[in-house]
């Protein structure tokens, strides 16, 4: 821990002094307890924040998604029945019949915000977290640490376990649905998620990056 | 934080990178160069944001009539078909009780959609006219809007879903209809659009105003 100390506060000059995204106001940054946010005094938006332990609880949390992203993407979400028939589904098989339909734009889009986008989103995740244990962290961290932020709005396991559910409600008056493991499982990843993004702060990493001014 | 009013970065010649939120200076006001920390290429603000971001609204705007026209599910039950659109999948959840849920699923597919294109034309005109008023709350409703966005999606889900599941032929199928491509076209244009969108433009009449009358 007392490598990092020195090699942030060497760059925490540049740091503290902050211009707001959303409203481009230059603010110098206060000296935040653990736990504490930063708000932008002119919009309002977030500047910052300070998770108590920024780097080792997001990495909890980020393998927990992990392992439960494989779970919720190998076993069936829900079952139907119907006169002695029975059918269930899982995400790619979801993905499987919209293509096979022909609706192959549509199965691509799905494909992307439900497995593609959260998937990568987790294993970027995982890497930037493990390389941020080294004192300082390398350069490419930060690139996937950018493409793990582009893939996060697109990460939409929380509307899809909402669609899932609609989709058995409507289906309940045709036949008898119930849910599956991985319908627990998406429930699961979706609270690990909002864990994640909750206990992590971007600059965390980016003051840690090793660069030339 | 005591802050002499609206010193922006722009004003003080620097550029927040967008990717890693370092403070830069730039090479020159007309090329500012790359972020020294992550390599980003520096921009006073969103490449040609108004531009974009009108692009995407008025293809998303088109998009959303043959999205609520046209059928999203046809369902084949003992050899009668049966198409719904979007309002007829709400109708059809009202009528079996579930209200709650047919509530949810018109603010999601409908009103969603077609309040994001309102806010998005609006927050495009009011910083085209330069307005000053109300700076915070456009800036609240765009954050509004980028949030809300991807719950629009709900009802891709649901049709894939229904279609994965409902595979029992030849007693019972569901098939997808073809608005279901245009309704997706109409969530990741608009998703597309709010990105491309430059909040910063919101307040940046607000400098030039008060630089004018100081």
């Amino acid at each position: 821990m007392n490598t990092r100390a020195s090699s942030r506060t060497t760059m925490n000059t540049a740091v503290t002094t902050v211009a707001c995204e959303e409203c481009d106001l230059l603010q110098r940054l206060p000296e935040l307890p653990p736990g504490g946010k930063a708000r932008c005094v002119r919009c309002g938006n977030t500047l910052a924040m300070r998770p108590t332990d920024p780097i080792n609880r997001p990495l909890a949390l980020t393998v927990a998604a992990a392992i439960v992203f494989l779970i919720a993407n190998t076993s069936p979400l829900m079952g139907l029945s119907v006169v002695g028939r029975a059918s269930s589904t899982t995400i790619v098989n979801g993905v499987y019949e919209m293509w096979q339909q022909d609706e192959r734009i549509t199965a691509v889009v799905v494909a992307f915000c439900a497995l593609i986008a959260p998937g990568t989103y987790i294993l970027f995740m995982l890497t930037v977290l493990l390389a941020a244990q080294r004192p300082v962290v390398p350069i490419w961290a930060g690139e996937m640490l950018r493409w793990a932020s582009s893939m996060q709005p697109w990460s939409m396991s929380e509307v899809m376990i909402l669609g899932i559910l609609v989709a058995l409600i409507k289906i309940a008056q045709l036949a008898k649905v119930e849910p599956g493991i991985g319908m627990y499982a998406v429930g699961g990843l979706i609270v690990l998620l909002a864990g994640v993004a909750m206990t992590f702060e971007p600059s965390e990493i980016w003051q840690r990056v090793e660069w030339e001014e | 934080m005591s802050v002499a009013p609206a010193v922006t970065a722009a004003r003080a010649g620097l550029i927040s990178c967008e990717v890693c939120q370092l403070l830069a200076r730039p090479v020159s006001r007309a090329e500012p160069g790359h972020c020294p920390r992550c390599g980003e290429e520096l921009a006073w603000r969103k490449h040609h944001s108004i531009q974009y971001t009108w692009a995407l609204v008025v293809a998303a705007a088109i998009c959303y009539i043959p999205a609520n026209v046209l059928p999203v599910l046809t369902t084949t039950a003992l050899g009668n078909a049966d198409s719904d659109t979007i309002m007829g999948g709400v109708v059809l959840l009202y009528q079996t009780g579930s209200w709650p849920l047919a509530l949810v699923v018109l603010v999601a597919s409908v009103m969603v959609p077609l309040g994001k294109l309102v806010a998005l034309a609006y927050l495009l005109i009011t910083v085209q006219r330069g307005s000053l008023g109300g700076t915070r709350d456009r800036t609240r409703l765009y954050r509004l809007v980028e949030f809300i966005g991807r719950w629009s999606m709900l009802d891709v889900f649901v049709d894939t879903f229904t279609v994965a599941l409902v595979q029992l032929q030849p007693l019972m199928s569901v098939e997808p209809g073809p608005g279901v491509l245009f309704f997706g076209a109409v969530v990741v244009l608009t998703m597309m659009a709010a990105e491309t969108f430059d909040p910063r433009l919101i307040w940046d009449p607000t400098l030039t105003h008060e630089e004018r009358h100081a």
